[in-house]
């Protein structure tokens, strides 16, 4: 699609317009909506990581003042209440099935992790609610707890029908194939990572208020959810049986979700069943304790890699065995995120002839582990750029060159990998020599050399990642287990006087959608980008949709705007044709207005909007009045992001610091519409992926504690651990949505953990280091030095 | 948070009067308000200082008095601080975010005696001395252990104050998550030798170091800290650093200070 001709169209750095609420404090949240009557419920959320509960005794606690009702598990059960389902499921390699146990929304008989849901205490304020929790006592029977992730299997059994702990046993691609290219390899590459276990800390933490009406028997759920419409199916069909039309989420502005607001929580569901029972709104805010223990965490696999390169140092097989750790329970997307969308990635932009991956899902007694910003990819991503880096270094080639030999060739697209997917275009060496120059990777020896002589370390690290983006073409996701579809859906609708209302399934909570979504529908109505307003987060308001995860709201989300408003400009077409008493062919539609060639006959775009809603001259033969398009648009294919990240740093090798002094990176996101909101988006993933490289970790002690549980341990990137980025792009456009855009959310957090472990280990590679975990903390790093100089002197 | 009632004491003896009510002092609430969140601490009646008249700071020839209630933004800002101990305005310049120093007190972070804080090095380093409503306690008994201090039931922080030292510095280790020091040490060569502190690394909280003191009293510079040894068994482990790491960071550190001066 060309660049719009038409000021803040497609292409144009336009500042937010969502900006203005959000930086002056004016968003509206679920924690600030209040209902009259309101009551607050507070969770008494189990101590230990594993245990049976004997007796809960709440007697006193309901005597309290101010106390309404305490809710257990058996209450619940008494009920018929469901639990959160998962989403995507998958079949195991033996042919059976994804192994499911029950997650009821309060504990019934056990606990799982430390901050499982047991008690839900409901008072007239929060205070008393937290005041009578206090008077409640739970008597348990405590478990071993399993924490162990390597040893999970032989822990004690945490669920009934979860034999050996082991959710689902996975795999994808051709052992035989992958087994014979490693036997007859000139070198075999081995290497073993943990890609650390991440908590969300989404700026707003989650929240729900839920308001039953008697006179019609229906409901309304306020919280903080990226997709209304899955919470709405989840929750009315699969636990509380209500009918989906009684039953209206609004997830109004949501401060961040990461993938932690995807999923449908027992909290919730607690809210909307409690304000039937109690015939009064109920609202619950987690505070940030209750973030860091019950969000759904991310990342946490262990991955051994062998690699198989001929004797000119080209790939020809690729064998990951991967065991992720899923938690307590199933979370929605807990299963696809390590199989589905991490199995097919590990081809890279690389050709790889022959690959194998099986991936085991282990269930431990820690929080439910699920899809975080890249969900699979960015593990796919780390453990091949990591392998790749090691690749280079046991053969003696420069990371960039062996990177480069391996790539893809641009003549070779369409492009069928040995795992499942098949990349539609891309251009991989253009980004990284972008990248390469961004950095001056020519100058790198004489900066090692200058920072050697002021006693520092200097490493340079790179990574060339691929990802899938624009989750997903529905069929292809259906054959694979998923129990929904992944289209998206819009209404574009015309007011008479020309202003455009666009309803959008995806969800906006940081992306910027309301200004993306209406410089798409500006540029291609050529009306002004104020005259377009973005309605999303409403099931009553908005189409069926399936919300904001994947990078999918302006590929997928987008994609259906454009064709709902392509059905707005056929329609109008014909108005005018009519208007102007002309063939509709000969109507020609450009920059807002409509004209016929070889005349000067013109109607503006409001001109025909009125004519549609005051429709006395008009061709009721063959249209009806108004102005008003609904999409639905299921996307051919996943879409493929791809790019270059490199990191340079600096370490201390008396202190371990290591310092980011330098990023540069390439992206290939096809088609950009508003460059300063993908820099955003870029910055925000590198942020995300420093923190995971660099400080991040959850940490549970042996007994399944969370150590990490607050901001006092658990560490978060901030701004001056960051460098300024130098971001650049290519374009090679998408060749299946309209618009030609890839997406671009999660690439920042894809790519930038490896570049950087992958500088630290280049920065000590002199010292003899091959290797260094995430996060690469001081103390790691000076262990490292430490351990290399030891091995040295002896 | 669980029900409290605030008072806000007019002096300083109202206060220790509700505190022998059992109400408990409130400064900044920096540390307390959180803490009382988590309901971790749970006063019935909380007694506000703000009104006692003790912010502020004061020449007094040899040295500086800075009262209890002086935030961390005024310390750091304060010409007298800048010129007299200039380490000291420095140190309160570090401390958190800039939110925290307008609200954090000295006299708040003093009492707590927080393992991590920095004050106390400060104190301890420079050999400062703590008044109360009581009496005058010397920084050498002041720190009697991690969230310990020689402070009685009925004893409250009226003011610190610290010899005019320039030859002084307190260089700071964060931890990487809460920022408060994984090690600091404050160094201070003053008339009567040689002073360095250590917060944040001690499994007793702050304390001195003897034999790191008896180098620099014989040659004051960072070299003549190479192979002293910090014992690591002393130092705090956690997830953030181990006892071994710790200790050699305590080395590290003590040389940047000293370099630093
Ligand atoms: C985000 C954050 C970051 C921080 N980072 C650092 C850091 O890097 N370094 C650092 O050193 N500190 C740090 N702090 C601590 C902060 O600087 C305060 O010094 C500390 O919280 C205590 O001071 P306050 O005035 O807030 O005391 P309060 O919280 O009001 O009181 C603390 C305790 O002292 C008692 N108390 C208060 N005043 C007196 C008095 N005059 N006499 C006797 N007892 C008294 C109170 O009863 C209470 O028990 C940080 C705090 C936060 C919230």
């Amino acid at each position: 699609m060309p660049e719009g001709s038409i000021k803040d169209g497609i292409g144009a750095s336009v500042r937010r317009k969502e900006d203005k609420r959000f930086l002056t404090g004016s968003g509206r949240y679920t924690a600030d909506i209040t209902r009259p009557g309101q009551l607050h419920v507070h969770f008494i959320r189990s101590v230990h990581a594993h245990a049976n509960i004997k007796a809960i005794r709440k007697d006193a606690a309901e005597a309290a003042e101010g106390v309404v009702a305490i809710f257990t598990g058996e209450d619940v059960a008494a009920d018929g209440i469901g639990g959160p389902i998962c989403g995507w499921v998958v079949t195991n390699r033996d042919g059976s099935p994804t192994n499911e146990p029950p997650h009821p929304i309060l504990a019934n008989g056990a606990v799982r992790y430390v901050g499982d849901h047991v008690v839900a205490v409901i008072a007239e304020t929060l205070e008393q609610a937290m005041d009578a929790a206090e008077l409640v006592e739970i008597e348990y029977e405590v478990l071993a707890p399993v924490v162990d992730l390597a040893n999970a299997g032989s822990g004690p059994q945490i669920h009934e029908n979860v034999p050996g702990n082991m959710y689902f046993d996975f795999e994808l691609g051709d052992e035989a194939a992958a087994t014979a290219a490693l036997e007859s390899a000139a070198t075999v590459v081995e290497l073993e990572v943990r890609n650390n276990r991440l908590i969300p800390n989404a700026m707003e933490p989650r929240a729900a208020l839920a308001e039953y009406d008697p006179i019609d028997d229906s409901y309304t759920l306020f919280t903080t959810s990226q997709n209304p419409h899955l919470t709405r199916l989840v929750i009315g069909a699969f636990m509380l049986s209500i009918p989906e039309s009684k039953l209206r989420v609004v997830a109004p502005d949501v401060g961040g979700g990461f993938g932690s607001k995807i999923y449908v929580y027992p909290e919730e569901a607690v809210c909307t069943w409690a304000s039937k029972k109690l015939q009064r709104p109920v609202k619950w805010t987690a505070d940030r304790s209750e973030s860091f223990l019950a969000d759904a965490h991310g990342r946490d696999h262990i991955n051994k890699v062998r690699m198989a390169l001929d004797k000119d140092n080209r790939i020809t097989g690729l064998r990951v065995d991967t065991v992720a750790n899923i938690g307590s329970y199933l979370s929605a997307f807990s299963v696809v995120t390590p199989t589905i969308l991490h199995a097919p990635l590990l081809s890279g932009c690389y050709q790889i002839p022959a690959i194998y991956t099986n991936v085991k899902g282990m269930a431990t007694t820690t929080a439910p582990v699920d899809a975080y910003r890249g969900a699979g990819r960015p593990e796919a991503t780390y453990l091949l750029e990591r392998v790749m880096d090691t690749a280079a270094r046991q053969v003696g080639m420069d990371p960039a060159a062996f990177r480069r030999m391996n790539f893809i060739p641009k003549d070779a697209f369409p492009y069928q990998t040995p795992v499942a997917l098949q990349y539609d275009i891309g251009d991989y060496e253009p980004p990284l020599d972008k990248a390469l120059e961004m950095i001056d990777y020519k100058g790198f020896e004489a900066r090692r050399a200058e920072a050697a002589s002021r006693g520092k370390y200097r490493g340079i690290g790179l990574s060339s990642y691929i990802e899938a983006c624009g989750i997903a073409p529905s069929a292809v996701a259906g054959a694979l287990g998923a129990r929904v579809g992944l289209y998206e859906s819009a209404t574009v609708r015309v007011d008479p006087t020309g202003t455009v209302n666009v309803f959008t399934g995806t969800h906006s909570h940081g992306q910027g959608h309301d200004t993306t979504f209406a410089q798409i529908v500006a540029d291609k109505l050529g009306v002004d980008i104020g005259s377009v307003e973005i309605i999303h987060g409403d099931s009553d308001r908005i189409p069926f949709g399936m919300g904001s995860y994947g990078s999918r709201s302006l590929a997928v989300g987008g994609a259906a705007i454009a064709k709902a408003v392509d059905k707005v400009i056929e329609k109008s077409k014909i108005i005018a044709a009519h208007l102007m008493e002309a063939a509709d062919a000969d109507v020609v539609f450009a920059d807002g207005k409509f004209t016929v060639a070889g005349t000067d006959n013109e109607k503006g775009f409001g001109e025909i909007a009125l004519a549609a809603y005051v429709p006395h001259n008009y061709p009721h033969d063959r249209l009806e009045p108004g102005l008003e398009e609904t999409a639905f648009y299921d996307p051919l294919n996943f879409t493929y992001p791809s790019g270059t990240h490199i990191a340079e740093v600096e370490i201390d090798p008396s202190t371990g610091v290591v310092e980011l002094v330098d990023w540069a990176c390439c992206d290939d996101f096809g088609n950009l519409i508003n460059p300063m909101i993908v820099e955003g988006q870029v910055h925000g993933g590198i942020a995300q992926g420093v923190g995971q490289a660099l400080l991040e970790n959850a940490h549970y002690d042996e007994t399944g504690q969370l150590i990490t549980a607050s901001y006092m341990d658990y560490c978060m990137p901030r701004a001056d651990d960051l460098p300024n980025f130098k971001v650049d792009y290519t374009v090679t456009a998408c060749t299946h949505n309209d618009l030609g855009v890839k997406g671009c959310g999660e690439a920042g957090a894809i790519a930038s953990p490896p570049a950087l472990i992958n500088a630290v280990i280049d920065a000590l590679a002199p010292l003899g280091v091959t290797d260094m975990s995430m996060p690469a903390t001081p103390e790691k790093v000076w262990r490292a030095i430490n351990d290399a100089q030891t091995e040295a002197a002896e | 948070m669980h029900h409290t009632t605030y008072v806000r004491a007019g002096s300083t003896d109202d206060a220790v009067a509700r505190m022998a009510d059992g109400g408990q002092l409130l400064a900044g609430g920096m540390t307390l308000i959180p803490t009382m969140k988590q309901r971790l601490a749970s006063p019935e009646t909380l007694v506000d200082l703000a009104g006692c008249g003790l912010a502020g700071i004061e020449d007094e020839g040899d040295s500086i008095r800075i009262g209890a209630m002086t935030r961390h933004a005024d310390v750091a800002g304060s010409d007298l601080v800048q010129t007299a101990v200039p380490a000291l305005a420095a140190l309160a310049g570090g401390i958190g975010d800039r939110q925290v120093r307008n609200r954090g007190t000295i006299g708040g972070s003093v009492a707590n005696n927080d393992p991590s804080a920095c004050y106390p090095a400060a104190v301890l380093g420079l050999g400062g001395t703590v008044h109360t409503n009581k009496r005058d306690i010397a920084a050498d008994d002041f720190f009697t252990g991690m969230f310990e201090t020689a402070l009685d039931e009925d004893e409250m922080i009226t003011a610190v104050s610290f010899p005019k030292t320039g030859k002084a510095a307190y260089v700071k280790f964060p931890n990487p998550a809460s920022r408060y020091a994984m090690v600091g040490v404050f160094v201070a060569s003053g008339a009567d030798g040689t002073r360095l502190a250590v917060t944040g690394a001690g499994s007793d909280g702050v304390f001195r170091h003897a034999d790191m003191e008896a180098a620099l009293d014989a040659s004051f510079s960072a070299d003549s800290l190479d192979g002293i040894a910090v014992d690591a068994d002393e130092m705090i482990s956690d997830i953030h650093a181990s006892g071994d790491y710790r200790a050699h960071l305590v080395r590290e550190i003590a040389k940047r200070a000293v370099a630093a001066c």
